[in-house]
């Protein structure tokens, strides 16, 4: 009984109706989130009937920033880490590319965003290396950089400015344009959504097939059994934060893509991506969840904005809303959790 | 029995597969090992013995990479290397299974055998022979109870063919049938002439399973044991060394005790705790012994071997599977360590930072306890706290020049604090984790003749210690744990060391009343 191929008796894939129950737990908080995100569409329409096609692409362009820099987050705390400087990271990354494109031809925005999306990995890397060297503890070495980017993005253009290539700015604005496609449906796909496909998807469907996206998962759960297992602990570290700062310089392009220019203060999205890597089921110790599921919860957390919106509800009130729903949503799932885990 | 020159001599043999020597390792002033050696022929499974502290698991993270060692040679394959971490060993031929198993929880068993480049048909070639018979890819590492989990990496191990295949208490948390089946798989792996290093705390399993034995004792190899009939003496002597005179002679007559006088008193009235067939997890199975009022009882166990577990349920910090715990005859299930400090069972933890608020200051740390009830919120009496306080000081002789934070004195200071914490609002039971591990010998002195002293008063004491020779210091009883089940009990008069460490090892007391090592 030397040679056993990978069908023996003995170790085995799960048959169909085990792996839709085990696709139905492990996928239970995303499916979750879907329901709910469905469920706010249903009374966005109900108090806003006139909601339609604009106000959705306004919707997914405000939250595309957002989506970044919770691709970004969700990488360092699935890796065991937490990155402060995503929203500075931004703000740099996002002065940087209005000043370089100002002035220039529109073949000039292809070496910028090259050279943007470069940078990003390049920064990320630095956080990552500082982490792994100075062994202080990722939220203390983040903070730090957190006012670091700031100052260099103020060192860079000290007041709103710079500019935007044109064709970069449609390719935000507006809807697919199809001629194959009626336009009651190309109307609902913003151009913006595409983007958002494309650039999570570019890095995380490669990460998801090999080694590294393992690994993250692996140096997050359990440190030293990944170090055992032969994983190279820092290296994978330096890379789950230079991904972060990838992600960090897609979010600071759509930035400069809406505005048409760049503001060195950075903006809300250091605690709103915490916050949807919360509530989209990520583990804050690392090593559980997934990526979608963030993703999703931006959406619900722009949403939710758009609807007090709708509802002339304060500003400020509307803050508290939010912070309310984020609170007994992650509450809510928590105590479903640990009922089912009981039973 | 070969000695470490022997050991040496044929280690210059080119037919080794790996060989250790010289290896020293420091950490600051601590000497881990100071000149230890392992050498391994192809084709033979060689244990690796030493007792709590000789430099054991300083050796095997040096050989897996973990560790760097301060100098010595490691030679594999008659070629030196330096190993840096265990993906290195591994490349080396070197494949290492722990004690806590190196799965990744929130991985399934699919990612994680890709993890470490595992040929999945090997590994399942592998599980049946080891006694798993089923096993799914797609779960969770996290959903698969410990014992699986411990015979999924020795398969992923054996799946990699490793020249030389490291076993850390490969058995312990394994019940008896898979521990047949691996050892039996184990011993198979001779006839490849692959070799395998072994280290459990069963010397039986050993003596069954391996061809050789190297000792460690204090950080140094001191000897090479060939296995055989008497081999578990042979090692049990080695791990002890000479039992010679020692340094300060006075300590090691018996602190003197009050005890003799009223002892069939004792006898007749319940016990102060009484434990019946307690079990926790895989650790503790069915432990059973009476601590009586007005004695210290010895408890004795090598490392892991249920005793975090005892000491956990009895100060109310974890709860029982199964079994009772009988209070002055009351039966006792304790949620919170409160529940049992009301009952009056108190710990001295082992690791003193678990008992002390370390920046405040001795005062306050002994009135804790004291004021620290719920139902006592509100102005604390400062005349009678600083009443009870001084004269716990006063009594454990503490060294209070830097009393303003207790982080600042010493450890045995620091010590004495933890214990005089609880009797200055006086103590019923008190519970002893290793109280003296790491103190100089004449705190660890003072602190046998309080523990003397408060079972004279009445206290009942139990004492979990590392260092045998405390049992007969210090203790009336002893009773002896080995995986997880008490195997020994026996008056301190006749527990000496070597009696208590073939105990100690799950060797049966067979000639316990003659007394004389063979």
């Amino acid at each position: 009984m030397s040679a056993a191929t990978p069908a023996s008796p003995t170790v085995q894939g799960s048959s169909a109706s085990t792996n839709a129950r085990r696709f139905l737990k492990r996928n239970a908080w995303l499916l979750a989130l879907l329901v709910l995100l469905a469920v706010m569409l249903v009374f966005t329409k109900f108090i806003q009937p006139d909601y339609g096609p604009r106000a959705f692409v306004i919707l997914v362009v405000a939250a595309l920033p957002f989506a970044f820099a919770t691709a970004g987050q969700t990488m360092a705390i699935i890796a065991g880490g937490i990155d402060l400087s995503i929203a500075a990271m931004m703000a740099l990354i996002s002065v940087t590319a209005a000043s370089l494109m100002q002035g220039q031809s529109g073949e000039f925005g292809i070496v910028v965003v090259a050279l943007v999306l470069a940078m990003g990995l390049g920064v990320g890397a630095i956080n990552g290396i500082a982490v792994v060297f100075t062994r202080v503890p990722d939220i203390v070495v983040t903070l730090s950089f957190f006012f670091i980017w700031e100052g260099a993005a103020l060192m860079v253009l000290d007041s709103p400015g710079g500019a935007t290539t044109q064709w970069l700015r449609d390719l935000l604005t507006g809807t697919v344009g199809a001629s194959f496609i009626p336009t009651g449906i190309t109307d609902w796909i913003p151009k913006a959504l595409i983007l958002l496909v494309v650039g999570l998807g570019a890095v995380w469907i490669p990460l998801k097939l090999s080694r590294l996206g393992l690994g993250l998962y692996a140096i997050g759960s359990d440190k030293q059994a990944a170090f055992r297992s032969g994983v190279p602990v820092n290296r994978t570290k330096v890379a789950s934060y230079a991904l972060a700062g990838l992600f960090a310089s897609m979010g600071a392009l759509a930035l400069t893509m809406n505005t048409g220019n760049a503001t060195p203060i950075q903006g809300p999205y250091l605690m709103a991506s915490v916050a949807a890597v919360v509530l989209g089921g990520v583990s804050l110790a690392g090593g559980k969840g997934g990526f979608v599921g963030p993703i999703v919860a931006v959406f619900i957390l722009r949403l939710a904005r758009q609807d007090l919106t709708f509802m002339q509800v304060d500003p400020n009130i509307a803050q508290v809303v939010e912070g309310l729903i984020m609170v007994s949503v992650v509450l809510v799932g928590a105590v479903v959790a640990l009922r089912s885990k009981r039973s | 029995m070969t000695n470490t020159a022997d050991a040496t001599s044929s280690a210059t043999d080119s037919g080794l597969l790996l060989e250790a020597s010289g290896v020293v390792k420091t950490y600051g002033a601590v000497t881990a090992l100071s000149d230890a050696s392992l050498s391994v022929r192809p084709g033979e499974v060689h244990a690796l013995m030493g007792a709590n502290g000789a430099g054991k698991s300083t050796l095997v993270k040096i050989l897996t990479g973990a560790v760097h060692p301060d100098r010595g040679r490691i030679v594999i394959r008659g070629k030196e290397r330096a190993v840096h971490n265990p993906a290195e060993a591994r490349k080396n031929g070197l494949v290492s299974v722990y004690q806590e198993p190196a799965l990744i929880p929130d991985l399934d068993v699919g990612s994680n055998l890709r993890l470490t480049h595992t040929p999945i048909d090997k590994f399942s070639a592998w599980l049946p022979k080891l006694g798993v018979e089923k096993l799914d890819l797609n779960e969770m590492i996290g959903d698969i109870p410990l014992a699986v989990l411990r015979v999924m990496d020795l398969a992923r191990a054996l799946a990699l063919e490793p020249d030389v295949l490291l076993l850390d208490e490969m058995t312990a948390a394994l019940p008896a049938d898979l521990a047949e089946k691996v050892l039996d798989t184990v011993g198979k792996q001779r006839e490849t002439g692959q070799s395998v290093i072994f280290i459990s705390h069963r010397l039986l399993e050993i003596n069954a399973l391996c061809d050789r034995a190297t000792v460690l004792r204090d950080g140094e190899t001191v000897g090479v044991v060939d296995m055989g009939p008497g081999a578990e003496e042979q090692i049990v002597e080695l791990m002890l060394g000479p039992q010679g005179e020692d340094d300060e002679s006075d300590i090691h007559t018996r602190v003197s005790t009050g005890r003799d006088a009223d002892e069939s008193a004792s006898e007749d009235r319940l016990p102060r705790l009484r434990i019946r067939d307690l079990s926790a997890g895989t650790k503790l199975k069915n432990v059973s012994f009476e601590l009586r009022a007005g004695e210290v009882l010895g408890l004795v166990a090598l490392e892991g071997q249920g005793q975090d577990e005892l000491f956990g349920i009895l100060s109310g910090s974890r709860r029982a599977d199964g079994g009772t715990l009988e209070v002055d005859g009351v039966v006792h299930d304790f949620r919170h360590p409160a529940d049992a400090i009301a009952e009056g069972l108190v710990l001295v933890p082992g690791d003193r930072s678990e008992g002390l608020l370390p920046q405040r200051s001795v005062r306050e740390n002994i009135a804790l306890p004291y004021t620290a009830r719920a139902r006592d919120w509100g102005p604390i009496s400062m005349g009678s706290e600083k009443v009870m306080v001084d004269m716990a000081i006063e009594r454990l002789q503490i060294d209070t020049r830097a009393q303003g934070e207790v982080q600042r004195l010493s450890g045995g200071n620091q010590q004495k604090v933890t214990i005089a914490r609880w009797i200055a609002g006086g103590v019923d039971t008190l519970l002893c984790f290793d109280p003296t591990r790491g103190i100089d010998i004449r705190t660890k002195r003072q602190i046998y003749h309080l523990l003397r002293e408060l079972a004279a008063d009445g206290s009942a004491v139990l004492l979990y210690t590392s260092e045998l020779e405390e049992v007969q210091l210090a203790c009336d009883r002893a009773v002896v744990i080995f995986g997880g089940s008490v195997v020994d009990e026996m008056p301190a008069d006749i527990a000496t060391e070597a009696v208590l460490m073939r105990a100690a090892y799950g060797l049966p007391r067979a000639e316990s009343t003659a007394e004389a090592p063979a």
